[in-house]
This record gives structure tokens, sequence and C-alpha cells, in this order.
């Protein structure tokens, strides 16, 4: 958390990391929305946030006011660290990088693997259904991404915990502390040398060698430095993103019975379901950098500041969804941007969609009845990237 | 009775979101990059129609043009 002033007037001096609203942004961001298309503050050395669905879109689409070398708002604003493309990257460097990323994502690569993320889910459950209560968080949703994306790179699903440390001081406690963000990568950087020496001497099938193997279009291999940012890349956006997404999905469920209920009655209904889960509680907001003056929304938009692309304000815009702030499992119009618009649309979101249909599935069918547990304390991660870090539930009828 | 419907995806805005290949599977096929194209000439067979205004409807990138023929 920082140790900066408490906000007191939101429209001119907001802070993503004050802990209103990290623990419920909604009502700040109707505020703001309903003050200005974008907003500004001067701390974190200046950022701009745009609040409709319409400005969120403009910059998305505009790569040239708006860089990505920079995707994290922070405290400091040091030379830009290693990149890792292709979220790190501009045009024209951009769309090399994403193409060698894309084949293993597809819908069919995640059929794939669908059957090893059901086991995971199963395996999970295994371990606390027949207990009263259970942190969803810390037992469920944090290992289900953290394990698909380790099986996928070929590396031990068991380092699960050292990657979650790894992100939350990158993406929690780097906003605020450059040394612990910088140790954090470094020793990302080194744990991933040590994966591609070694499939330099034994070459495997994972996503790893993969990346090893790609050629650029002269038929070049891609640097070690290049194959590092990648997989750096993979790493933290593969595990902190689905975690909040599934978690947020069984929070609602586990707080509206009746979704809860007309899920059971028509699993059919879970894809749908789901995409409206994303749009309401679109876990991930990204950052550009202004790199030329410009407009937006007819705002004035100034180089030297960041912005805050806010996916989740955007998603909960009334004026392009109808009763934005209502979580309606059957809407049937749902263009939400929670995997971003453009050229930097996810990666994984084929991925993040098939866990989030895989977790939430087994869940239900072996775990019908549950509900938040009133005497335990709920808590939502700090930062860009939004969900439960904590979820206490009672599984079971209720007595 | 409306004519016949055919789409096209654009691919300059199409981004690989696959929200028509499985809204309308029948409609919309992907290549190896992930990226939606309409099957065949785009023409909609009857009794789809729904479902080519429902994946039309969910494209973040409003990509996939409608035409009646």
């Amino acid at each position: 958390m920082s140790n900066a002033a408490p906000v007191t007037d939101w429209v001119h001096d907001f802070d993503h990391t004050d802990p209103r609203w990290t623990e419920n942004p909604f009502p700040i961001w109707d505020e703001l929305r309903a003050e200005c298309p974008v907003v500004h503050t001067k701390r974190f050395l200046g950022v701009y946030l745009p609040t409709t669905y319409e400005a969120v879109k403009e910059i998305s689409y505009d790569t040239e006011h708006f860089s990505s070398r920079r995707v994290v708002v922070r405290n400091v604003r040091p030379e830009p660290p290693q990149p890792s493309p292709p979220i790190t990257s501009d045009p024209p460097t951009h769309k090399p990088a994403k193409q060698l990323l894309l084949p293993p994502f597809t819908p069919d690569a995640m059929k794939k693997l669908e059957p090893r993320v059901r086991a995971i889910c199963n395996e999970l459950i295994d371990a606390f259904i027949d207990r009263p209560s259970v942190d969803a968080a810390a037992h469920y949703t944090k290992h289900i991404p953290t394990r698909a994306i380790a099986h996928m790179l070929g590396i031990p699903e068991k380092d699960g915990d050292l990657f979650i440390k790894w992100i939350h001081e990158i993406l929690e406690l780097g906003i605020h502390d450059d040394a612990t963000l910088m140790r954090a990568i470094g020793d990302m950087t080194a744990y991933f040398a040590d994966q591609i020496e070694a499939r330099k001497k034994h070459p495997t099938d994972d996503l790893i060698s993969t990346l090893m193997n790609a050629r650029d279009k002269d038929g070049q291999p891609l640097s070690d430095e290049h194959v590092q940012g990648s997989l750096r890349l993979l790493l933290i956006a593969g595990i902190d993103t689905t975690w909040s997404a599934i978690g947020s999905s069984l929070w609602h469920l586990a707080k509206t019975p009746g979704d809860r209920e007309r899920l059971l009655a028509e699993p059919q209904l879970l894809p749908t379901a789901i995409e409206e889960f994303l749009r309401a509680y679109s876990p991930v907001t990204m950052a550009r950098e202004v790199m030329k003056e410009t407009t937006i929304s007819g705002c004035p938009i100034k180089p030297g500041n960041m912005v805050l692309l806010s996916f989740p304000a955007a998603n909960r815009d009334p004026a392009m969804f109808p009763e934005a702030d209502k979580v309606i499992i059957d809407r049937k119009e749902n263009r939400h941007a929670a995997f971003g618009l453009g050229i930097h649309r996810c990666v994984g979101s084929n991925l993040a969609r098939m866990e989030m249909q895989v977790a939430i599935e087994e869940w239900l069918k072996r775990i019908p009845d549950f509900r938040l547990d009133p005497s335990s304390e709920m808590r939502w991660s700090e930062g860009t990237v939004r969900g439960p870090r904590q979820l206490p539930m009672l599984l079971g009828k209720m007595n | 009775m409306a004519g016949k419907l055919r789409i096209r995806v654009d691919q300059d805005k199409c981004q690989g979101h696959a929200r028509c290949k499985s809204l309308a599977p029948e409609l919309f096929e992907l290549d190896e990059f992930g990226n939606a194209h309409e099957i065949g000439d785009g023409a909609v067979p009857a009794g789809l129609e729904d479902k080519a205004w429902l994946a039309q409807t969910n494209c973040p990138e409003i990509a996939i043009d409608i035409t009646e023929d």
C-alpha cells in the first residue's frame, strides 16, 4: 500500500492504489465518468484515466501517440526495464513478436490442454471438499492458472509459489518499490536462463522450446533476451489475471444464489455467463505512455504522462452497456473489452476462457452449495490486476 | 421476406478474440494465428441468421460485416 495522502478529490487527484479503490472501484469510476471521459492525476508522475468505453477504445487503437514500452503505472519512471515482447512492443516490431506466440494459444490448442486443467481443478477440490469452509483464493483459484501455464511452458508445477511471489513483487509491491521489482525481474530472468540452457542440451516439446526454435523473418533465431522477455510476460500475464477472473466469478456466484441456481439448472448458459463476469469484473487494467500531444474524446493529452488504460471502467460504461452496473448472466450483446482492443489483444484470452469455464464447471459440479463466510475477511488485490486474494467460503447446504 | 445474409470478417480489424467462432462455429473458422474468417463465401444458410447476428454483436473489434443479398 502507498504512503500517499488519502484522496479527497477523485476527479483531479485520483489514486488507483487508494484502499477505497481497491475495495470497490465501481462508484469511483461512475463519479469520474460523469465528470469527464478522461481524468488526470498528478500522482505517479502524471497519469490520465479514460473512463468511457469510447476513450479507452480510441487510446487502444492509437499506437502513434500511445506507446506500450511501459505497461505498469508506478511511483518512479526509470528507463524502461528489459522489454517483454510483444506486450511492451509497438509497431513495427509488435506483429512479428506476437505472431510467434499466437499459434500455441488458439482455441484448438487449448482443447488439448483442457483435460489437464480439469484434472488440476479436481485435485484441488479433493483436498478441501470435506471441510466446512475454505479460502477459495488460496486453495483453488490461485493454483489453476499457475499450474496450467507451468504445464504449457514445461516448468515444474510445484514452482508455482515462487511464480506467485515474483508476480506479487512485480505487479503490487513494484508500484512503490523499485528495488523489489528489479530483484524479482532478475530472479525470474535467471530462472528462465537456466531453463533455456537446459533445453539447449536436452530439447523438449514445450512452449519454451517452441520459442527457442522460432525464427524471425530473416530466418534467425530469437535472442535469449527476447525468449526470456516473452517467458516473463507469459508467466506474469498468465497467473494473476485468470486467478482474479475465476475468483471474481466464484465470489459473484457465492453471493448471488439466483445466478448460481440458474447455472446449475442451465449449465449450457455458462459460456455466456463467463463473458458477463469478464465484463463486470474485468481484472486487467493496462497502461500506455503518452509519446505525442493529442486529444482523446475532446480532452487534451500531453506527453510525459502515463495512461491507465482501464478496460474494467470501459466495461462499466452505461453508454456502451445497458444496465452496465448489473450482472446479467444471459446478456446477449456483449462487446466487452476485458482482453483489450486492437493489436495488443491478450494472447492468452483463449487460455483464460478455457480455465474459467473448466474451473467454474468443476466447482459447480462438486460444490453446488456455497456462500461467502461472513466470519472471515475478503481481500482484493491492489493495483492494476483486480481480483480476490482472500475468498472465504462456507461449503455445503446452510444448516 | 428478408434477403439472404452474407458475412465477411474484415482482416484489418480482426484481432483473434474468437468470439464469432465460439458463438457461430458453423459460420466462422480460425487460421493458425487464431484470426477469424467466414467459411466459404460467407453466405449464411437458412436458420443460422440469429447466430450470424449474435457473432456480429459480440465482436469487440466490430470486424464482422453483415450484408443482405
